[in-house]
């Protein structure tokens, strides 16, 4: 059997295991009758509902057919990665990682982090404009977020602000 | 008249100092984020929502409410100046925009866009101020089976005014559903699918997934696309009040526009979006007058009816979810979360128990559409400039404004992690072709549906033939089921993806 739409086979797969899953999830918990409602009914009904629909999609994409096989094309890893990088990399200088015992750096530095990072997901980077763009960056957010706005930021370095 | 006194009840709240102040700061902040190319409304106040939680109230939501008219209009802006709809109702306005834009008429399109949408907003809040109080007393008689068949006929209808395979957004609301269900259950106390962390017992925050989604997923999209030249017109925006001419041609375009999507902002699902097509096909079926250009080419008419009516549409579609309580699209759906936020549970319950709030709103609403024209108008060169500002200099700030305002909203880096993976979640359905608009609004809705099945259910004792035996539920049951068979039809079918492909 030939898949005639790529983007609708797998999001039709897609759909069926989430569904499944949620709906295999929803058993762990009191499902109840419709009178008595557990915790699990609602979520055990969705996920069927959510993996049939999925079942409908994928079926149809073995069946009806698509000028071009919609092809779900080529994954763009470089952006993804260095976006999603640079965003987990926020998370950590910002906040530290206690469980192995890397400090927290604060905002400044998560900033400068996090902006080089995130930079590279592009077709061109600068090193220079970059750091430029991170002391921008940097003093917009300190004098929005932190002066304007109050927000309960470490900003320096644990180690330094103590 | 009751609506005179509670009109000028709202503005008396509205209008102090310090609240025209926020009014004034979200129109600015909002145009300002809204302009940039590829960043949509949802992703817009999903970024800036952070920036009101230390507000009182009233003040977040009048800034809320001027973020949001900013950010649509910053959308309109970047369709006509670089041909990129910044969200699926301002599609239409590219169409004539456009080649208004390339003409060097870039000012008299923006000032008919302004001048339209102002006008519409005005009519809209009018109409919102005097339909809130008999909705409010028809809502008070809904029983959980009318408002559970009423958020199915919200959900369908939300989804078949969607572009795109019917099936794979019904199944992406459904996500949303059970994405909703995550954390403790209110009834029993289990925390469901939290996996023991602890932080997921208290549900998954829909700014993260609106971040996730929104913002991350459509940036790593947009970085893997080579970069194509846009034209940006810069140098040639001169003389922006329209003439005499445009004026003539421009009126009646306006009114027309204005009433259609005033009617069908009102129906749930994404009104203003099927407001601009609606309004776009209507002039173009009027006849030219001698000497006008056609449309297609720069016609006038072609961007004021449209924005009139996405204008009207967004306002009116405020109607159900004050009065009901319920979300008709993804941008509101944001606004609920927003007013749970600052512990606002949107409904019939608020005119009545909080009129200062609810009345002040419809207010602060027309103020934020009053800011948008005095900012906008003569602040227009100002946004042109922000558009030559290269992606490779917005993207990180975006990711960096993400990442801050999602970890502002509970001060806990596990909310960064679980961006990220949403980031990841995002992109996937962007590869995979499925529009996530209706998976945030299934979101927000999910416990409320389960709710309200859950008091359903118990009052018919399990009988699930409730939903069809009382009127009322029928007949949103049953409306429900004609817009999706409608829809369904081949006729209507191979029209309804016609006017999605259409330019």
């Amino acid at each position: 059997m030939k898949i005639k739409s790529q983007k609708d086979f797998f999001s039709g797969l897609m759909f069926t295991v989430v569904g499944a899953a949620f709906g295999y999830g929803a058993t762990s918990y009191n499902v109840g009758t419709g009178a008595r409602m557990g915790p699990g009914y609602f979520p055990l009904l969705l996920g069927a509902i959510l993996a049939l629909l999925g079942a409908i999609i994928l079926l149809k994409s073995l069946v009806v057919e698509t000028p071009d096989g919609e092809p779900v094309g080529a994954w763009a890893w470089r952006p993804l990665f260095y976006i999603i990088a640079g965003n987990l990399l926020f998370g950590i200088l910002l906040g530290g990682l206690p469980s192995i015992g890397f400090p927290a750096m604060g905002l400044i530095v998560a900033i400068f982090g996090t902006t080089i990072v995130v930079s590279m997901a592009g077709d061109e980077f600068k090193f220079k404009e970059t750091i430029v763009l991170s002391i921008i960056l940097s003093l917009m957010s300190y004098a929005a977020f932190i002066m304007l706005l109050k927000l309960q930021f470490p900003v320096w370095p644990s180690f330094i602000s103590g | 008249m009751d609506l005179i006194n509670n009109l000028s009840l709202g503005f008396g709240v509205a209008f102090t100092f310090q609240n025209l102040i926020y009014g004034f700061i979200g129109c600015l902040l909002g145009t300002l984020i809204g302009v940039l190319p590829g960043i949509g409304p949802v992703a817009t106040i999903a970024m800036l929502l952070p920036a009101t939680y230390a507000l009182p109230p009233i003040a977040a939501l009048i800034m809320l409410a001027g973020i949001y008219y900013g950010a649509q209009y910053g959308g309109s802006t970047t369709a006509i100046l670089v041909n990129l709809p910044g969200e699926s109702s301002s599609v239409v306005t590219v169409i004539d925009g456009y080649q208004m834009a390339r003409k060097g008429r870039a000012g008299p399109a923006l000032a008919a866009a302004g001048l339209g949408s102002f006008f519409a907003g005005c009519v809209g809040t009018l109409i919102l101020a005097a339909f809130a109080a008999p909705l409010t007393e028809v809502a008070f008689k809904f029983g959980p089976a009318e408002y559970f068949s009423l958020m199915i006929l919200g959900l369908i209808g939300a989804v078949v005014l969607a572009s795109g395979s019917l099936l794979k957004a019904v199944a992406m609301i459904v996500l949303g559903l059970l994405l909703g269900l995550v954390g403790t259950d209110v009834n029993s106390g289990v925390a469901r699918f939290s996996f023991d962390i602890p932080e997921l017992t208290d549900g998954i925050g829909f700014i993260t997934i609106a971040m996730g989604v929104f913002g991350y997923g459509e940036i790593i999209a947009n970085l893997s696309q080579p970069e194509d030249k846009r034209e940006v017109f810069t140098g040639k925006v001169t003389g922006l009040f329209p003439t005499q001419e445009d004026f003539k041609n421009m009126i009646p375009a306006v009114l027309r526009g204005t009433a259609i999507g005033s009617m069908l902002g009102i129906l749930p699902g994404g009104g203003a979006l099927l407001a601009a097509f609606a309004a776009y096909t209507i002039e173009k079926k009027t006849k030219l007058r001698p000497g006008e250009v056609p449309f297609g080419q720069g016609n006038i008419r072609g961007v004021a009816a449209p924005e009139s009516a996405n204008n009207a549409g967004a306002q009116t579609s405020f109607i159900p979810l004050l009065t009901l309580g319920i979300p008709p699209n993804a941008v509101m759906a944001l606004m609920v979360g927003a007013m749970t936020i600052h512990n606002i549970q949107p409904g019939p319950q608020v005119m009545t128990s909080n009129p200062e709030l609810f009345w002040g709103l419809i207010a602060s609403m027309w103020i934020g559409n009053a800011m948008l024209i005095i900012l906008n108008l003569p602040l227009i060169g100002m946004w042109i400039k922000l558009l030559t500002v290269p992606y490779r200099w917005l993207f990180p700030a975006i990711v960096l404004f993400c990442a801050i305002g999602v970890y502002s909203t509970n001060n806990n880096t596990f909310d960064i992690w679980l961006v990220g993976a949403f980031g990841v979640i995002g992109y996937l359905f962007i590869k995979l072709g499925v529009e996530p608009a209706p998976l945030l609004l299934g979101f927000i809705l999910g416990p409320m549906m389960e709710e309200n099945l859950r008091r359903a259910l118990l009052l018919s004792r399990g009988d699930w033939t409730v939903f069809v035996t009382r009127g009322l539920s029928a007949s949103l049951l049953a409306a429900a089921a004609v817009l999706l068979i409608v829809v369904l039809l081949p006729s209507v079918k191979s029209k309804r993806e016609e006017a999605f492909v259409e330019e």
